[in-house]
């Protein structure tokens, strides 16, 4: 099929040359800025209509209803139809079959990877898996389409009726943990299109096929949400779903999560507003703008009488505006009919539902794929607090971090720290240090086991806890040399020789009358300064408490 | 030589009485000498050379790769070749050259099989008559055969008579002896309706027994691969090489029996042949209704059971079939837009200018209004009263065979066609979409349903063209459906082109004709 892909690939290359298509379009795949958006949430987006407040607001005020469409790119080797390989980056339409490339007389061949993954997913997400489901074809002309249809699920699809529940930062000092329930109305499977991309100068549009026939989950979340920080946060919460039972990476930039927020403003108790699918959002910090930007602009035009229209829009990121597209939406008739070629999608409950000479590995058997499911988001964040005693924003902090809990955990096995002293320097010190470099957990120059031993010599009084932050840095500088080595090295060891420290206590006191005096006079603040001076003496090698101790019995 | 059956070729060739390179010169020189029968779009000359001498080779070491190595085929140019030009007898794929087989094509070729060329058809398999493709009309070999000319007193060149269609050019092939056995698809008959108007034995096997991997489709949920030979044992030679799983078509299931399994032994006192009345079509001729009876008559003289059935939603079927073809013909013609193969307007003002026009000057007229009439039948505010609608009719056509063959009945006979081959001057009379309403009165319910059926030549009509009846059998019962054909083709002796003063060869060299008749005998 390689030998054969290749020569597609090339025919179309040839073809594409030629094409020449004079049609602006708004260029859906720019490859954006490699911004990192962990925490999610911006300044405009602050989540006005939290449920506690909707109930006191005024009921004639106008608030947002957000539904989204999300199509993931299923994490498969090969298409869903096809047996060309999946690939972000290869050569222009070098991972097209004869079917990709819709030559007459090729069929679709389910791939039954896709299926499992949109099972899985399904699952997940607490849907109801049908056990038939059904492909249809939607046809519409796209120079990016190739058949002039995409094969899609939309009389009956794998999986219907779910709810995800996912969680964000509320309350005064937004450190209260608030979970939230969005319902999925279905997972379908279908068909990626190609890639247009057009030369505007030449006139010209290319077409990358490598895309077309690639397998997507597109998942329909109910209007249940009503702000930008909400709908970020069930993406990102589906996000980490996806990622953690692997059926789709889930990076947005490279398109392998794509979201339409469909948004409309209405008076609580009232029908829904008009609606406005806002398209070309390609990181979770742009749908939160690009929602909450709709939102008010709604809510502006139906303030100054005016009406929403029923249309597409696109968030254009530079200016933080929702524009409208060229709409061709409303009179496209997507005539949608049965796919022949493909029988009804079976999968069966469990191996007893089996019926006689199909064996397992040749279907879905949704019990089995249930058996595989990993441990989720929720689950770990519920497992971290409760096994660990750490709060519930650091669960979310180790969850949602890419390898971070996996990391905390690895520490927390070889030191004797406790896990709740522990967590701090796993998402400040670390998670501080990566951020400032842009680098994922697992390329942190620190592994766990050497904080870890960090951490031990902390714990068992060999160095200060500020000297621990001198030596992390250290560390960090020349990864390879052990918290031990360095230590030694510098001489950055505790002193707890109980004279010399006496000496050194004595002379800050007798150079302080002040502070003493003030101690004395009851003010037992004045003992921390005291001892920050002492450390300052010792480069923080001193043993605190021996300190605190010497410095009492000085001064009393 | 050249109007022997397969078996008995494939004999010849091991025996050495030929070698499959003088075979494959004789075909490729009858082709040149019936040239205006216009059966092939594509004569793959040099490979057809080229694949005989490999097929000498193995039967000269006597390791032949199967029962047909070296033996000529043609195929109906919508099936895929690889490396050969496959049109559809469109202008749209005029220069396109697919980069695979078919499956149906592939096993074929992998017997060791000689592919001679691609044959001719309507336009995308759309039409009853073989006269609506973009290389022009098949002339019935039996025009030039002295029964027609001497019942008729036609002149040649005037008066032919069409193949009937769509696998006109496939079934022209067989009947004039260039190929032993040619590929044709069968969406509503058009594999069975030539071949009963050729006087060729036509199988349309059931619906999913044999891949559609490579067939460029009319409507996925009907097609199914033809088979036209000679003889029903070829026939039967041939559903056993081609039927099968394949991967590559998810509509395939596995084949009931093994394929090189021979016809069972067949008692026709066992057998309950069913004669639905409502083929009592109008416009059935005199002497096709005469030959029903005929048949039906020695079933009942040899102690088989022949009873009238009922079918009651025929009529509605040919309605039916109508806007479910057009439905996925509208489908399946989307991909031609002139940008991954196929012809490409000039025009290229927008993408929708150049889509519009490079479909306007691909497509005949034919083709356009189905696609249009198929769209206007899947519009949101259609599909309910038309697709929704005719796949409930089509539902109810598939329980009218299965009730009639659960209460007993083993086959149907009845005619594969209202009357035998019309002049072609009298057909395009009519426009093709009369034509094919007519034409597929009797042969469209089977693909409904997904039903085996098979066209066996019994006799020629007093105007000297040949007359086929149609067996149709329950699903997966291809063989037994064959085992009764075989016992009609023996009852009824319909003649060889080559006993009828046939005059195809217009200059032919009567050394050579003699030669191959004395070696036949």
């Amino acid at each position: 099929m390689a030998a054969s892909s290749v020569a597609v690939g090339a025919l179309l290359y040839n073809i594409n040359k030629q094409i020449s298509l004079l049609y602006p379009k708004a260029s859906f795949h720019h490859i954006h800025n490699r911004c990192l958006v962990r925490r999610i949430g911006t300044s405009v987006s602050q989540c006005k209509s939290q449920p506690q407040l909707k109930r006191k607001s005024a009921p004639h005020e106008l608030v947002g209803v957000v539904g989204l469409e999300i199509h993931a790119q299923i994490h498969s080797n090969t298409k869903l139809f096809s047996g060309s390989q999946v690939g972000f980056a290869a050569p222009p339409n070098s991972l097209v079959s004869f079917f990709d490339a819709s030559l007459p007389g090729t069929l679709p061949v389910l791939n039954r990877r896709c299926v499992e993954a949109a099972v899985m997913t399904g699952l997940a997400l607490n849907c109801i898996i049908n056990k038939k489901s059904l492909f249809d074809r939607k046809h519409y002309f796209y120079a990016d389409l190739p058949a002039g249809y995409q094969i899609t699920q939309q009389r009956r699809p794998v999986a219907v009726d779910g709810a995800l529940t996912y969680s964000l930062l509320g309350g005064q000092k937004r450190s209260q943990v608030l979970s939230k329930t969005v319902r999925i109305k279905q997972i379908q499977l279908e068909q990626d299109s190609g890639k247009s991309l057009h030369d505007d100068q030449r006139s010209q549009t290319l077409i990358d096929l490598n895309r077309a026939g690639v397998a997507l989950m597109e998942l329909v979340m109910e209007p249940d949400m009503s702000c930008g920080e909400e709908a970020a946060a069930a993406v990102r919460e589906l996000q980490l779903i996806l990622q953690s039972l692997g059926t789709c990476q889930g990076n947005m930039s490279e398109g392998q999560l794509r979201v339409d927020a469909n948004v409309s403003v209405h008076r609580p108790g009232e029908p829904l507003g008009v609606r406005t699918e806002v398209k070309n959002i390609n990181s979770a910090r742009y749908l939160a703008r690009a929602i909450d930007y709709e939102i008010q602009r709604q809510i502006g035009v139906l303030e100054r009488g005016g009406t929403v229209q029923n249309e597409t829009r696109a968030y254009d990121s530079k200016s933080g505006h929702t524009i409208p597209m060229r709409d061709k939406e409303g009179l496209q008739d997507y005539r949608f009919m049965p796919e022949p070629n493909l029988p009804p999608l079976t999968v069966y409950e469990d191996d007893k539902a089996l019926p006689a000479g199909i064996e397992a590995r040749q279907v879905v058997v949704v019990e089995r794929v249930r058996l595989r499911l990993p441990e989720l988001p929720g689950v770990k964040r519920d497992r971290l607090v409760r096994s660990y005693g750490i709060l519930p924003e650091h669960s979310f902090t180790l969850v949602n971090e890419d390898g971070l809990m996996d990391y905390f955990e690895a520490v927390v096995r070889e030191t004797k720290k406790e896990p709740r002293k522990v967590i701090g320097w796993v998402t400040n010190d670390l998670l501080g240090h990566l951020k400032q470099q842009d680098l994922s957990v697992s390329q942190s120059p620190v592994s766990p086991s050497a904080l870890a031993e960090l951490l031990d010599l902390q714990e068992t009084g060999h160095i200060s806890s500020s000297v621990a932050k001198q030596v992390f840095q250290e560390m960090w500088r020349s990864p390879g040399r052990t918290a031990l080595q360095i230590v030694q090295e510098q001489d950055l060891g505790l002193v707890s020789d109980t004279a010399e420290l006496r000496n050194i206590c004595q002379r800050v006191v007798d150079s302080h009358p002040e502070q003493v005096q003030a101690f004395r006079n009851g003010n037992r603040k004045v003992l921390n300064k005291l001892m920050g001076l002492v450390q300052k003496e010792t480069k923080g090698r001193a043993d605190p408490v021996l300190v605190r101790a010497i410095l009492e019995e000085i001064t009393s | 030589m050249l109007s022997l059956t397969i078996r008995e070729v494939s004999l010849a060739l091991r025996e050495g009485r030929i070698s499959p390179t003088e075979l494959c010169r004789k075909c490729l020189n009858r082709i040149k000498k019936t040239q205006h029968l216009n059966a092939y779009i594509t004569v793959a000359e040099e490979l057809a050379l080229k694949q005989a001498q490999e097929a000498e080779s193995r039967l000269l070491q006597g390791a032949p790769k199967g029962l047909l190595d070296g033996i000529p085929f043609a195929v109906k140019d919508n099936f895929c070749t690889e490396n050969i030009k496959t049109t559809c007898a469109s202008r749209m794929l005029k220069d396109y050259t697919p980069p695979y087989n078919a499956t149906v094509v592939q096993k074929l070729l992998d017997q060791g099989a000689v592919l001679m060329g691609k044959t001719n058809m309507d336009e995308f398999a759309m039409g009853a008559g073989s006269t609506d493709g973009a290389f022009g009309p098949v002339r019935n070999p039996w025009s030039y055969a002295s029964p027609y000319r001497a019942q008729t007193g036609a002149e040649p060149d005037s008066d032919w008579v069409i193949t009937g269609g769509s696998s006109g050019g496939s079934a022209a092939a067989v009947a004039s002896l260039t190929s032993y056995l040619a590929l044709g698809s069968d969406t509503g008959g058009s594999t069975r309706n030539p071949g009963a108007l050729c006087g060729v034995v036509a199988l349309k096997p059931t619906y999913g027994l044999v891949s559609r991997h490579g067939l460029i489709p009319l409507v996925n949920s009907m097609d199914v691969p033809g088979i036209i030979t000679r003889s029903v044992d070829d026939a039967a030679i041939v559903l056993g090489i081609l039927q099968g799983l394949d991967i590559r078509d998810s509509t395939t299931i596995h084949c009931p029996s093994s394929p090189t399994e021979q016809p069972e032994v067949f008692d026709v006192r066992n057998v309950c042949v069913g004669i639905p009345k409502e083929y009592h079509a109008p416009g059935l001729s005199q002497e096709t209704l005469t030959q029903w009876s005929h048949v039906a008559d020695l079933f009942e003289k040899a102690g088989a059971r022949v009873k009238q059935v009922s079918l009651p939603h025929t009529q509605h079927s040919i309605v039916c079939y109508h806007v479910l073809c057009h439905a996925e013909v509208a489908s399946n013609m989307a991909r031609f837009d002139g940008l991954e193969y196929g012809h490409r307007s000039a025009v290229d003002s927008s993408t929708e200018a150049m889509y519009s026009t490079s479909r306007h000057e691909g497509f005949n007229d034919v083709v356009r209004g189905r696609i249009l009439s198929g769209n206007y039948f899947l519009l949101r505010q259609n599909y309910e009263h038309y697709f929704v609608k005719a796949q409930q009719v089509r539902r109810l056509i598939a329980e009218d065979f299965k009730h009639v063959f659960s209460s007993g009945v083993d086959v149907l006979l009845t005619p594969t066609t209202l009357a035998d081959a019309a002049r072609h001057s009298d057909f395009t009379q009519e426009d093709n979409r009369t034509r094919s309403a007519q034409e597929d009165i009797f042969t469209q319910p089977v693909n409904m349903a997904g039903l085996p059926a098979i066209s066996v030549p019994t006799a020629l009509s007093s105007r000297g063209l040949p007359i086929g009846l149609q067996l149709i059998g329950p699903a997966l019962q291809d063989r037994k459906l064959i085992s009764v054909a075989q016992w009609i083709e023996q009852r009824v002796g319909f003649p060889s082109i080559r006993d009828q003063g046939d005059t195809n060869e217009r200059r032919s060299n009567t050394g050579v004709t003699e030669r191959e008749q004395t070696s036949a005998v």
